[in-house]
């Protein structure tokens, strides 16, 4: 059976169908960036989204937010991103800014980038609390103060009146943090927060993200291309290729039974200090043009198991175990994948 | 045989003047501060650090890319820092490097065949530039490409080739990999550890990340804040590492195994300024260690063997932690 309009009894926050499209330019075509994407954030659960580049990850999670821009990109009609309820792609633009960075606030990747180099990071951890809370000045400093307690920076009292450029990388995504969840979220989405941060720092970070999330109850959408960051802190996994999910499950089961070749080969290619030292699997090939999908299945050129079929028919989210998808025809055909072996 | 010998390398950034130039100086950056090593002919050493670190500083100065504050390179007996230019530029076909970002490494404007083409003229010599491709994975008809139509492991692969095509001894490898997804990051390790059993080259292996250098490496060095902490050879390194700093690293590596049950030891705190170096042990503040002690803040521990061939600067790297 299909199960990518089923499910979701529940959830927090549910992604149908969505598809994300950007006119390029040069009229090289139609970058389909997310096509048909479904998935379920329950609440008080991580939810891993992983792949590589141009999988589609970062775009996903831009969209749920809107905050994709118009153009070039567009949402189609048909795709659905319903929070308690309520479809936000259909909400009037005040009603969605009452959702953005109050019930569901996001961290980036690049803490330089996203803070505002001119304003203290007191100030724009207020900014939300004012906006959102409606509270005063003075009251929004203390939040700040309090915030930047919680995230553990040192002498909070002093540091909420420096700016970005005085803090190190770690301490500024920190502030992130803080920002992100001073109006207390109920979805955090974290688009690779650790990714520009030195292994040391990285693991700080994810620590502190952990306590979060038990101390506050919220959701979190932890979105990254590393699988080891998914396997420490994600209870589900959504694995994503060339704008699509190709697998889904629980986080012990897709490391121990990976079940879509690209899961599987991706497993192979981490460099890993745990495993007698070995030639790396690679994967061949590359991650195809988001203009030019290839035809049937799209991993389909850098399958080492693909048969006629695979050209012709683009497979289906089938599910194997309970709990456990994947978009490729071995579910089904689960022999072939001896006979190619 | 001893192909590369760095003996007490520093690399000093002068600290800059505020206000306009008329202030008063900045203390110098100790970006890298007595760093020995050596490389035997044929095999990788592995240089590991996080931002800051030096690692990259290292690797540069080595080539003379930029200037030593003091120290000496020894390549092949040649002494890299008495070299005029002319002789410099000669040995400098036998001493390549490979950058972390194939396209800012590139010129934007030249084919891959352009790119390849020049140093062969530079040199003197008669390569071919489709071999060079196909050594390194492309097909010929990339040789008419231009580096914004490749994709980022095609371009690193650009970027292999060209340190290749003067046939060099001695490659840097400054972070190859580190801007490539994970599948083609695989290829592209694979990829250098096939050149260099056919060339038999030797390399000296950049990078942050101690999982991908175990790949590659004979020999890993770990370096903090301008300093070597502890080198050893990559099994003993990673069987029992012995300074704090390479024990909180190799903890800290996200494993892909929900199952993993190794303790994580979460260091404290930012790496500090190398303008402004911790007294004693540079890793004190942050250290971890149950017999940190004042000896730490006052008396810089020097690199010792604490095994036969295991290097490590830490007063109480014989014990455990």
């Amino acid at each position: 059976m299909t199960t990518e309009t089923s499910g979701g009894v529940g959830a927090l926050l549910r992604v149908r169908d969505l598809k994300t499209y950007f006119v390029t330019e040069h009229g090289k075509g139609t970058a389909r960036a997310v096509d048909d994407v479904s998935f379920d954030l329950y609440p008080g659960e991580t939810l891993g989204i992983v792949g590589e580049s141009g999988c589609g990850k970062t775009v996903t999670s831009l969209s749920i937010l809107r905050l994709i821009p118009e153009p070039p990109g567009h949402i189609l009609p048909g795709s659905l991103i319903e929070f308690e309820g309520r479809n936000l792609l259909a909400l009037p633009a005040p009603e969605l800014r009452a959702v953005r960075g109050n019930q569901i606030a996001m961290i980036f990747q690049e803490p330089m980038t996203s803070l505002n180099p001119v304003f203290t990071v007191g100030d724009q951890i207020a900014e939300a609390a004012i906006i959102h809370q409606h509270l005063s000045r003075g009251a929004a400093r203390a939040r700040a103060i309090e915030m930047l307690q919680l995230v553990g920076i040192p002498d909070p009292g002093e540091r909420v009146d420096h700016y970005p450029h005085q803090l190190s990388g770690g301490m500024r995504q920190r502030v992130m943090i803080a920002m992100a969840l001073v109006c207390h979220p109920k979805v955090l989405i974290a688009d690779e927060p650790t990714t520009a941060l030195d292994v040391t720092i990285q693991a700080q970070i994810l620590e502190l993200l952990d306590r979060l999330q038990k101390e506050l109850g919220m959701a979190v959408l932890l979105i990254t291309h590393d699988l080891g960051v998914v396997a420490g802190h994600a209870d589900r996994v959504v694995v994503m290729y060339a704008g699509r999910v190709v697998e889904t499950a629980q986080t012990d089961e897709l490391f121990e039974h990976p079940t879509h070749p690209y899961t599987e080969g991706l497993l192979a290619a981490v460099p890993r200090i745990d495993a007698p030292r070995a030639r790396l699997h690679a994967i061949p090939g590359q991650v195809p043009a988001a203009t030019a999908w290839p035809t049937g299945c799209r991993f389909r050129p850098r399958c080492p198991y693909a048969w006629d079929k695979c050209l012709t028919e683009p497979p289906l989210l089938e599910t194997g175990t309970p709990g456990h998808t994947a978009r490729c025809w071995l579910v089904t055909e689960p022999e072939r994948r001896q006979a190619s072996r | 045989m001893t192909l590369v010998d760095v003996r007490d390398l520093v690399k000093h950034y002068a600290g800059t003047r505020s206000w306009f130039g008329l202030g008063p100086a900045q203390p110098p950056v100790r970006a890298v501060d007595g760093v020995s090593f050596s490389i035997a002919s044929g095999r990788t050493l592995g240089l590991v650090g996080e931002s800051g670190s030096g690692k990259t500083t290292v690797g540069r100065t080595m080539l003379r890319l930029q200037e030593p504050t003091a120290g000496k390179v020894l390549f092949a007996e040649h002494d890299v820092f008495a070299l005029d230019a002319a002789r410099l530029r000669a040995l400098r076909r036998r001493m390549q490097i490979v950058f972390q970002d194939p396209y800012s490494s590139l010129n934007p404007r030249m084919t891959v065949e352009e790119t390849l083409r020049e140093p062969l003229q530079i040199h003197g010599l008669h390569g071919q530039v489709s071999a060079l491709l196909d050594e390194v994975g492309l097909d010929a008809a990339f040789a008419k490409r231009y580096p914004h139509e490749l994709s980022g492991g095609q371009r690193q692969r650009v970027g292999i080739a060209r340190a290749l095509s003067v046939e060099p001894q001695f490659v840097v490898c400054d972070e190859p990999v580190s801007a490539l997804d994970v599948s083609v990051q695989a290829q592209v390790l694979n990829l250098l550890a096939d050149l260099q059993a056919r060339r038999r080259l030797t390399y000296l292996f950049i990078a942050h990340d101690l999982a991908v250098v175990r790949h590659i490496a004979d020999d890993v060095a770990v370096m903090y804040l301008g300093k070597l902490v502890e080198r050893a050879p990559a099994a003993e390194i990673y069987a029992q590492p012995r300074h704090p700093y390479t024990r909180a690293l190799l903890s800290a590596i996200p494993e892909p195994n929900p199952r993993a049950t190794k303790r994580r030891i979460v260091l404290a705190g930012d790496i500090p300024s190398p303008a402004h170096p911790p007294s004693g042990c540079p890793f004190h503040p942050r250290c971890p260690h149950p017999r940190k002690s004042e000896r730490c803040r006052t008396e810089p521990p020097p690199l010792r063997e604490i095994t036969p061939g295991h290097l490590a600067a830490c007063h109480y790297a014989a014990e455990p932690m």
